[in-house]
């Protein structure tokens, strides 16, 4: 079987991901919470960045804005030269769709769908063919190790196999960028360590990786590491 | 399994709604006569009146070439003394060349003076059976215990009468037996004609042609019994439109209940789904889909129920006194049916939107943020 291609063809664009002065407040009650002040950030093709810092310290709504999610109080994001807080819902979703993998703490894959179907889901979405869809959902799944468990629904998969699968989906539109929130969360020490290996395995594969954690071990493996406190970057 | 009741509910009250009409025309129409001739400003055998001049008004409709074939019927009481007691039933003078009042089970038809069919009913009360002879009398006094008009008639067939209650004792004799044992007293008069029209005339062309012949006569075609009878029936579908539209109201709040509660439930999942770059029409179309699904599974399961549960209130309600056998109150049509699934469909479709829109309207980051607080 051929390696599969999970970073795209031509990525002319060195900045992938450019945060200037960006805010993010939120209105909690009465309340107005600074969840981000004043944020400037860069990531180049093939970085890999990994997010720390104490819970309730911006990290996730950092990881929101870079993965058009959510959109800046105030500030630019650029994604790929592309200023999100410009772009509709619709521009948006269909962003996210060709340019950004997720993976989540949780996994969220869809129950009733085995991993196969699971991984060829956004490629659906993205309206390729059947047989391209079959080809290409087998090849990252095996990628990830997973072959031979491919028609398995998650509910039959062990916690480490459904990241896999769900790292397989984020794959699935050949992303510029995967965004992970706190991937080895859910996992034991032993299959945490495997799904380090993966992301390193998929940075050196030429994947740009931007990874929100409080796992030592993911921070650790990333190329770089950065803090966050009460919102700032420190 | 609630989403199944209301289906089945609403199925019942669909064929209900239809049911007694339909059913009513079908017996109309069963022996194949259009027209009814009762005494004038009545409804066949409403009352004890009766048509004078039968052989005049014979001769009138004789004259027209639409008419094919004449029936008058003429009804009556009659005693019938056994085991010790008076038995009471009714009794129809026909010509049983041309009847269209009953049907022949077994035996032979009363076409002899002598002889007479009686119902199963009646058969059985009696204690007789066909070939035995009995004492039939149209008058009894209960003062001093004595019959007139009595006469032995030997039971020649048993039959089915199709307009006849499933508690009615019936018998019928041909029309001269019956003025012989009524001495005369109500000869040449028809308490009802039924009329065959020639195939391809108009009913109601002949209805309109004989009120205007014979003015001592109501004409009902199929179509005025039809208007009639849902005139009289009104309560009834009004009833069933009330208890369907309720059905249908309760079926569409729990298939939104459950499609709420559903989407409520993946709140994450969805907000998943928007992440990776699924659309929000295509999130309304999933959610929509399960509620049209849940109405489907619902319909099919009610189907069966409903079908179960019509038979069993139809043999309650078929019992009432004074109501033909042969008419059911809950009739299935596959129309009835198909009604009742398009109906669900509509609202499993109507009951997915809210929940579907509200699916499509969740802010990613913040379900998201609530589901890992979770």
């Amino acid at each position: 079987m051929t390696e599969p291609q999970v970073v795209p063809d031509v990525h002319v664009d060195r900045l992938i991901v450019s945060l200037r002065d960006v805010h993010r407040d939120y209105k909690l009650g009465e309340e107005r919470v600074h969840a981000l002040q004043g944020v400037s950030l860069e990531v180049e093709r093939g970085d890999y960045v990994a997010i720390v810092g104490p819970s309730g310290c911006g990290k996730s709504t950092l990881l929101n804005l870079i993965g058009v999610i959510d959109q800046p109080t105030s500030g630019t994001v650029e994604i790929r030269g592309k200023r999100t807080e410009e772009m509709a819902d619709w521009e948006a979703t269909s962003f996210r769709l060709h340019n950004i993998g997720f993976v989540f703490q949780r996994f969220y894959l869809m129950p009733i769908l085995t991993a196969l179907e699971n991984v060829m889901l956004p490629m659906a979405e993205a309206g390729l063919a059947k047989t391209e869809r079959l080809e290409r959902a087998s090849q990252l799944l095996d990628y990830v190790g997973l072959s031979a468990r491919k028609n398995h629904r998650p509910s039959q998969l062990s916690g480490g196999e459904q990241q896999r699968v769900a790292i397989a989906r984020s794959l699935a539109n050949n992303p510029a960028l995967l965004l992970a929130d706190e991937p080895t969360g859910e996992l034991d020490a032993h299959t945490g360590a495997d799904i380090i290996s993966l992301f390193r395995k998929l940075n050196e594969d030429g994947s740009t990786i931007v990874v929100v954690t409080h796992d030592e071990d993911l921070a650790n493996a990333a190329r770089r590491k950065v803090h966050m406190r009460d919102g700032r970057i420190v | 399994m609630g989403v199944a009741i209301a289906a089945a509910m609403l199925l019942d009250m669909v064929m209900l709604a239809t049911g007694m009409r339909e059913s009513f025309r079908d017996l109309l129409l069963s022996r194949g006569f259009d027209i009814r001739l009762a005494p004038k400003g009545t409804l066949p055998f409403d009352t004890d009146a009766t048509i004078p001049s039968v052989a005049a008004i014979s001769s009138v409709l004789r004259s027209n070439p639409d008419v094919r074939e004449i029936s008058p019927v003429l009804g009556a009481s009659i005693h019938i003394p056994a085991r010790g007691r008076d038995i009471s039933a009714s009794l129809l003078g026909i010509d049983p060349t041309v009847q269209g009042d009953y049907k022949l089970i077994a035996g032979q038809d009363a076409t002899q003076p002598n002889s007479i069919v009686v119902n199963d009913h009646l058969l059985r009360r009696l204690g007789a059976r066909v070939g035995d002879s009995i004492e039939v009398a149209t008058g009894y006094d209960p003062q001093t215990r004595t019959y007139s008009g009595q006469r032995r008639l030997g039971i020649t067939g048993r039959v089915s009468f199709i307009y006849g209650a499933a508690d009615q004792s019936s018998a019928a004799v041909r029309r001269e037996t019956l003025d012989d044992m009524e001495s005369g007293a109500r000869r040449d008069r028809a308490s009802l004609f039924m009329i065959r029209v020639r195939k391809g005339a108009d009913p109601d062309r002949v209805r309109d042609w004989i009120e205007g012949y014979i003015p001592t006569v109501s004409a009902i075609s199929i179509a005025t019994a039809i208007a009639q009878v849902d005139e009289r029936l009104s309560y009834f579908r009004q009833l069933s439109l009330i208890l369907g539209a309720v059905s249908l109201f309760v079926g569409f709040l729990l298939v939104t209940t459950l499609v709420t509660v559903s989407v409520n439930e993946r709140t994450g999942e969805i907000a998943v789904m928007r992440a990776i770059g699924v659309s929000r029409v295509h999130i309304v179309q999933q959610i929509v889909a399960e509620g049209v699904a849940i109405s489907l599974i619902g319909s099919l399961i009610g189907l069966g129920l409903g079908l179960a549960t019509a038979r069993y209130l139809n043999g309650i309600l078929s019992a009432f006194p004074g109501l033909p056998m042969a008419i059911d109150f809950f009739l299935f049509r596959p129309i009835a049916a198909w009604s009742a699934l398009g109906l669900l469909i509509v609202s499993g479709i109507g009951a997915g939107i809210y929940p579907a829109w509200r699916a499509a309207s969740l802010p990613i980051s913040e379900s998201l943020r609530r589901e890992a607080i979770a």
